[in-house]
């Protein structure tokens, strides 16, 4: 599997894959310019207004698209088409512009962490403990699923427990930070809350759940030959707020620069379903009634890979005609959580049998938060 | 100088070997590039993130594809950080 995360898509939709890459401040800047306090001051002085404006433009949308749908357009209120172009005009830059928001702090974030970091927090810490550290790790470390190989070998040969590393290989794909702003700005803040709390859990007890197992002989044998990580030089360099600015401003550029086709796609058709499309269509195939939709969902999911972007449309869809919370949840998690090139990548360093207790565990876990939230709501 | 990429031979792994090709004809330096695509080689040289550039041996960048202008910065400090 030569594949990087660029190209990596298998089967449904083609979105471009976006990875959480970019990544990480460089090993070993180059520039380790001595920092500016002007410069430090310039940023502030440019990045407050810009704060402020994007806020007063923010609030600005919904009475932008009414007045632009009732008043420049002229349509009548209450008609199909009415409902759906009102929605795409608020819709579309809202998303766009929290994305952009999300992202670029997000980028400063994870330019205080690289996988070395990460590994030296993690090599530390007992499991259990080291569940839960690796599965927060995971969500804030610049990472790549075509780095998963190295990483994991970089993990495991330093010292950091294989149900540990298992946690963090878990949770960097299923918590990602565009799904979770993408179903805050479509479905509000729980539905979000409920994604990004049940992809930690399912993270940490299935990193936890390995480690009991005790399969470290279904590693591959080389792995453990490979000389053991060391930490080149200790801490990065100092990385100045103008590295992290820029670094913020990367990944804006790469992430929504790339995304940004794919969800104006999606909220189009989102748009097109919330005015014409008639409640409960789905209902009856993936609503809490049907017990079997749930693991149908995750079956259909693991052969998938798309990304985020790429899958909340379809999410949106389903959810708009009346699947099932659980359902749906289950599904957007095993397509992005669980990937086919993502295994056949790791085979390199797993045994058959661990890959499949992997992906066995994370889909059991998956199962479980679809019916719990198909009971619950 | 000898320079290695290393990455498995993914899209950004041949952006970055490109970049660093330019690098080394604009500076205008004696160099040999070559591109290392095994996993098992690539871990010994302890990388957690590819695409990775090593100048003699060392790890310099790691992932991300560079910029030109990193790539001769580096070159030009004969490979120190």
């Amino acid at each position: 599997m030569s594949e990087c995360c660029e190209r990596k898509t298998v089967g449904v939709s083609e979105p471009g894959a976006i990875c959480r890459e970019g990544s990480g401040p460089v090993v070993a800047s180059v520039t380790t310019t001595a920092v500016d306090p002007r410069t430090t001051a310039k940023y502030f002085g440019i990045g407050l207004p810009a704060l402020g404006a994007w806020w007063l433009i923010y609030r600005g949308l919904f009475p932008f698209a009414k007045w632009f749908t009732f008043s420049l357009l002229t349509l009548a209120p209450g008609s199909h088409l009415t409902s759906a172009v009102e929605f795409f005009i608020f819709e579309a830059p809202k998303v766009l512009m929290l994305l952009t928001l999300v992202v670029f702090a997000v980028g400063i974030v994870r330019s205080f962490f690289t996988p070395e970091r990460a590994r030296r927090i993690l090599a530390g810490n007992r499991e259990s403990a080291g569940n839960v550290l690796a599965s927060l790790l995971g969500v804030v470390t610049p990472f790549c699923s075509c780095s998963a190989v190295p990483l994991f070998i970089g993990f495991v040969t330093s010292g950091v427990p294989l149900g540990v590393t298992f946690s963090f290989l878990v949770s960097a794909p299923m918590v990602n930070e565009i799904a979770l702003v993408l179903l805050y700005g479509l479905f509000g803040w729980k539905i979000a809350a409920i994604y990004a709390g049940t992809g930690l859990a399912i993270a940490m007890v299935s990193g936890w759940v390995i480690g009991r197992l005790g399969m470290e002989e279904h590693v591959e044998e080389w792995v453990y030959a490979a000389p053991a990580g060391k930490d080149e030089g200790g801490e990065s360099p100092n990385v100045s707020w103008r590295d992290r600015v820029h670094f913020g401003l990367d990944s804006v550029r790469d992430i929504v620069g790339k995304v940004w086709p794919y969800v104006v796609a999606g909220i189009a058709v989102g748009a097109g379903i919330h005015g014409y499309v008639p409640e409960n269509f789905m209902a009856g195939i993936m609503g809490a009634g049907a017990w079997w939709s749930v693991p149908l969902a995750v079956l259909i999911g693991i052969p998938m890979y798309s990304n985020a972007a790429g899958i909340i449309p379809i999410v949106q869809a389903l959810l708009g005609k009346g699947a099932a919370l659980g359902t749906v949840l289950a599904f957007m998690m095993s397509v992005i959580g669980l990937s086919l090139p993502e295994m056949i990548i790791l085979r390199k360093v797993l045994k058959v049998r661990l890959i499949a207790t992997f992906a066995g565990i994370v889909g059991v876990g998956i199962l479980i938060v679809g019916y719990l939230f198909n009971a619950m709501l | 100088m000898k320079i290695a990429i290393l990455g498995t031979g993914c899209p950004k792994c041949k952006q970055t070997a490109e970049v660093v090709r330019r690098a080394v004809e604009q500076a205008g330096i004696e160099a040999t590039i070559h591109k290392v695509e095994d996993i098992q080689e690539i871990v010994k040289f302890k990388v957690m993130m590819t695409p990775a550039v090593a100048v003699d041996g060392q790890v310099r960048i790691s992932g991300k594809v560079p910029t030109v202008e990193e790539v001769k910065a580096l070159l030009a400090h004969g490979g120190e950080a």
